[in-house]
Order: structure tokens, then sequence, then C-alpha cells
């Protein structure tokens, strides 16, 4: 399909005009449009684009569900129809889509603080507008986001970000087209204690390499949590200023 | 209904013992149970068991039609199916969430990974293909049947031969009609179908495969004390708080790395654990081709 572009050229330029160590613009929205969830974001990554909101932690359901010791996290995934260039309906049966609830779930149950919310549930849409490579990554980041604007405790900030390799030289935040053609790598790191939650890779890539590029995905990711941080630190000043110029003194984030 | 998970005194002293630096069945942090390979009459058919987990792969060959869009290229399929057989923590019919990642892992390991040179299995191109079934039956789970699934699946791979086809012009006439009768030396001679000795047969031919991934799972704890478990048991694997899956070959290539979140790891601890395993795929590796070459040593192909 790609095999006439040019993934790097000789320039050091890539496919979409950007050079090697360059991410995507990243595009945050914390403000939601007319949402009644507790949480909302809408990131993206380039012409990625993901939309997560966060209901929580409120009763759940069903009685069956809870725990008594913790809230329990619920994650629902859709990919829209008109998300890729193929119009594709996936059911919910999908094993992909399976697959990328349960990896957000196992990701994030570590990280949110549950046992503050015992017997409550925290339910997590996640909604995939746009697809252009690093899907997993943009569905992190935008629930990492969705739930730091909920107000929902967590350990620290979960940053992903996906890297590959063009013969010998290492490529960040890859598009469709590029993770198509090259063996990468998906990390997310927690920034705060430089650890890493999740890798995965699905191309085969020699041992050495992987090295080189799992080490470079981990130095992005903190670059994306900075972008994260400001992004949720705007959002709060924007909430605050209101309670001020009225002369309450601003408690926190949540305060609202 | 799910099954009660294990016990608080269960938990207790299964975590206690590792802190100790000791596993319940009595091995190393980093050691495999005892792999045990038994083949099956027919070429494809592995029985692959890891301690007391057992997991049957098998595989047949047939011709179909390409796909329009891939005229050159065969087809495989993997069907593997978890029954309740296996451990009564899986139902029939839903998928349960263990279902779903060994399932996916294994069309990574095995698809996506392109093991199997697909082109090879080109008879005629957009007219005839040959479509490899892989079916996997888990027979008992006693923790890490991803792993043992893997093997299996790989072995199966290696063991299987196709029949051989003669094309000429749009005809095409298998030559070795059945390779499944290339039978065992000693027993059950006398009532062989007599297929192998007409005159025209020919031994039938292995896959052609790129290369050979083999699976480790590791699982950790959140205790930082307590150091990574390979080929975590049954309780261990209940109660890990994550698990990580390498999977690789003896030529040092990785094929799919997977650590779905859990306990977070250090950068070094991660990379620490891949090149374990790329010491272990290497031992796993000469393991598996001297179990193959003895097999095949114990069977008679007849080609006149």
């Amino acid at each position: 399909m790609s095999s006439r572009i040019e993934i790097l050229n000789a320039g050091g330029y890539r496919s979409d005009g950007r050079r090697q160590y360059e991410l995507r613009t990243i595009n945050i929205d914390l403000f939601p449009q007319g949402s009644a969830a507790d949480g909302f974001a809408t990131l993206s990554h380039g012409l990625t684009q993901v939309s997560v909101c966060v209901f929580g932690p409120r009763e759940a359901k069903l009685r069956s569900q809870t725990f008594h010791d913790r809230a329990n996290v619920n994650i629902e995934v859709g990919i829209a129809a008109f998300s890729s260039s193929e119009r594709r309906r996936r059911g919910r049966g999908d094993k992909r889509i399976l697959e990328i609830s349960q990896t957000l779930k196992s990701t994030f149950d570590p990280v949110i603080q549950s046992s503050l919310y015992p017997r409550s549930q925290i339910d997590i849409y996640v909604q995939v507008l746009q697809q252009d490579g690093g899907l997993l990554q943009a569905c992190i980041n935008a629930t990492t986001l969705a739930l730091a604007n909920a107000g929902i405790p967590l350990t620290d900030f979960v940053c992903a970000v996906t890297s590959g390799v063009h013969s010998t030289s290492p490529l960040l935040d890859l598009t469709l087209l590029e993770e198509n053609d090259l063996p990468n790598v998906t990390v997310a790191v927690m920034p705060r204690s430089g650890k890493v939650s999740l890798v995965t890779m699905e191309t085969r890539l020699h041992v050495d390499r992987f090295e080189e590029i799992f080490r470079l995905a981990g130095e992005a990711g903190k670059i994306i949590h900075a972008e994260m941080k400001k992004a949720v630190k705007d959002r709060t000043e924007r909430l605050v200023a209101p309670m001020q110029s009225l002369g309450r003194p601003a408690t926190g984030e949540n305060d609202y | 209904m799910r099954p009660p998970s294990p016990s608080i005194p269960e938990r207790e002293f299964l975590l206690s013992a590792l802190k100790q630096n000791l596993r319940l069945d009595g091995r190393d942090f980093l050691e495999i149970r005892p792999i045990q390979l038994s083949f099956g009459p027919e070429l494809g058919w592995v029985e692959c068991s890891l301690g007391k987990t057992r997991v049957l792969a098998h595989i047949d060959a047939k011709m179909v039609k390409p796909q329009p869009e891939r005229p050159f290229e065969g087809v495989i399929t993997i069907h593997s199916e978890i029954s309740p057989m296996a451990s009564s923590e899986f139902e029939l019919g839903r998928p349960s969430e263990e279902e779903v990642t060994i399932t996916r892992m294994l069309d990574k390991v095995i698809r996506r990974s392109d093991v199997v040179d697909k082109e090879s299995l080109c008879i005629l191109a957009g007219q005839r293909v040959w479509h490899l079934r892989l079916t996997i039956h888990c027979l008992s789970d006693s923790g890490n049947l991803l792993d043992c699934a893997c093997l299996a699946s790989i072995v199966a791979l290696k063991h299987f031969r196709r029949p051989d086809v003669e094309v000429i012009g749009e005809e095409v006439t298998v030559v070795c009609s059945n390779p499944f009768f290339v039978q065992p030396l000693e027993p059950q001679l006398d009532y062989l179908p007599s297929l192998q000795h007409e005159p025209t047969s020919r031994a039938p031919i292995p896959l052609s495969l790129h290369h050979t991934p083999y699976c480790f799972t590791f699982a950790f704890f959140s205790d930082a004390s307590i150091n990574p478990v390979l080929d975590p048991s049954l309780l261990e694997q209940r109660l890990n708080e994550g698990l990580i899956s390498i999977a690789l070959n003896a030529q040092r290539e990785l094929c799919v790395v997977q650590k779905s979140g859990g306990v977070p790891l250090e950068p070094a601890d991660v990379l620490k654990i891949v090149n374990f395993a790329v010491q272990k795929a290497k031992i796993l590796d000469t393991f598996v081709e001297s179990r193959l070459r003895e097999d095949w040593q114990g069977r008679s192909v007849e080609v006149r």
C-alpha cells in the first residue's frame, strides 16, 4: 500500500514532514460540550482523535458488580464506523475492541485509588473518532486526562507513546502509514516514578533495536506528560478564576 | 458463575513463601516446569504439557480458493476454544477475559509475526492454495495456558507435513494423497493403506517456516521484594498483579511483547527480563529440535 511512499527520506523528513523524534501536534480539550459526564477529555495526536467520558464514582447499577473494599472500574470502548478510511462497523464483541478495553482496564486499575470509594462504580466510556496510528496511545492518554478532570484520585499520570524503527533509525509517534510498515512499540510510562506500566509490541524486531526504541519511548512519555499536565492546570485555573472574582477562597480543583 | 478466588490463608502462604524466595512447587523463580512433547500417529498432532497444564494442537490442510485480494497466499486459521474441561473457571460460549488474551496472543505470535511462509502454500495462483487449520484444545489448566498453547502450536507447525501436489497445466494432482499415514515404525503395518506404496507417491513436504517463536510469561507481585516468576502456576497466575508475555525466537528477534497494565516496572527490569527470555528461547529451541528429530527417526516414510 505504502511501498511508494518514503517513510524517512534522505533529508531526514518523514512522510508527513516531521523529523525523526518529532511528535504530532497534541490537542487537548477538557471542557465538556453539553455532556453530563463528571470528567471529559478529547485528545488528538495529529489525526488520531479519541473522546473519553468518565462517570462516577457513583452507585453501581447492579449490586452484584460491587466490591466491598474498592470501586469497580468499568471501561467500554467504541470505535466509530467512520473513524478509519474504510468504513467498518465493529460490534461490541469484536476481539480487538475487547482487547483494548481489557488493556485499558488493567492499566488503570492499579493507578486509580479505587479503595477510596468502596461499593461504588466508575464508568469510563472511550469513543474513537478518528484513527491514524497510535490508537492505544491516544486511548490511554485521553483516559488519564478524563479521570483527572473528573477529580478521581490517581497515583500518577499514565502517558503513552508509540515508537518504531525504520531500518536503523528510530521514529516517534507513528502515523497509520508508518505503523503498518514498521515494527513498533507502545510504551506507557508513569512519569513520577519513571516506571513502565504497559509495553506492547506486535511485530518482529531484534532485541537490541527493541532496547533502543523502548528507552526512547520512555523519554518521549515525559514530554507528553508535560503537555497533559499543562492542560489539566489550564482547566483548573479556568475553574478557579470565577471563584476568586467573587471573593471566595479557592480550595481545590473539585470545588465547583 | 465464577469460582471463588483463592482464600486469604492461601494468599498469605504463597506471598510469604515467595518473599523467602521459595515457590510452592519447589522450582526456582526463573525455572519452567518440565516440558513434555508427545506426538500422535498423525503428522501435526502434538500434545504439549507444562507440568499439569496440557494443550493439544492439531493441524490439517485442505485446498481452497485463495482470497481474491491475495491470490498468491495460503490461508491459516487458528481455532481455539477453552472449554470447561480445562478448568471450571471457563464457561462454554462466552469467551472469558483470559480466553480473549490467549486467542489474540496466539494470533499475534503465529499469524502476525509471519511464522509460516504463506506464499509457499500457493499451488496455482488465484485458483488453489493450501488452507492450514490449527486447532487448539486446552485439556487441563494449571497455570500458564498461554505459553503451553504457543509451544504446542509452534511444534505442531514444525511437525506437520503437507501432501505433495503435482500441477500439470491447470490440473492439480495430489501425489502423496495423505501424509497422515506416515506411521510409527513397528505396529499395524499390515493394514496401512496402500497409498504410500503407489509408484507415483512422494514424501510429504514440511511447511516452510520463517522462524520459530517461543512464548514466555512472567508474573509480578506488587511487593517489591518478590522477584518476577517465570511460568506461573495456577495459584501464582490467580494472585499475580501483573504479567508480561514475551514471544521471541532463538535468533534474538522479539515477536510480541505484551505487558498490559498491572504493576508498573522499572525500564531496566523489563530489559533484564527480555534478555533472560533470549537465553531461555535458545535452550527451548534445542530441546524442541531434538524431540522432533527423535520422533521423525521413529517414523517410516516409504518413497518409491
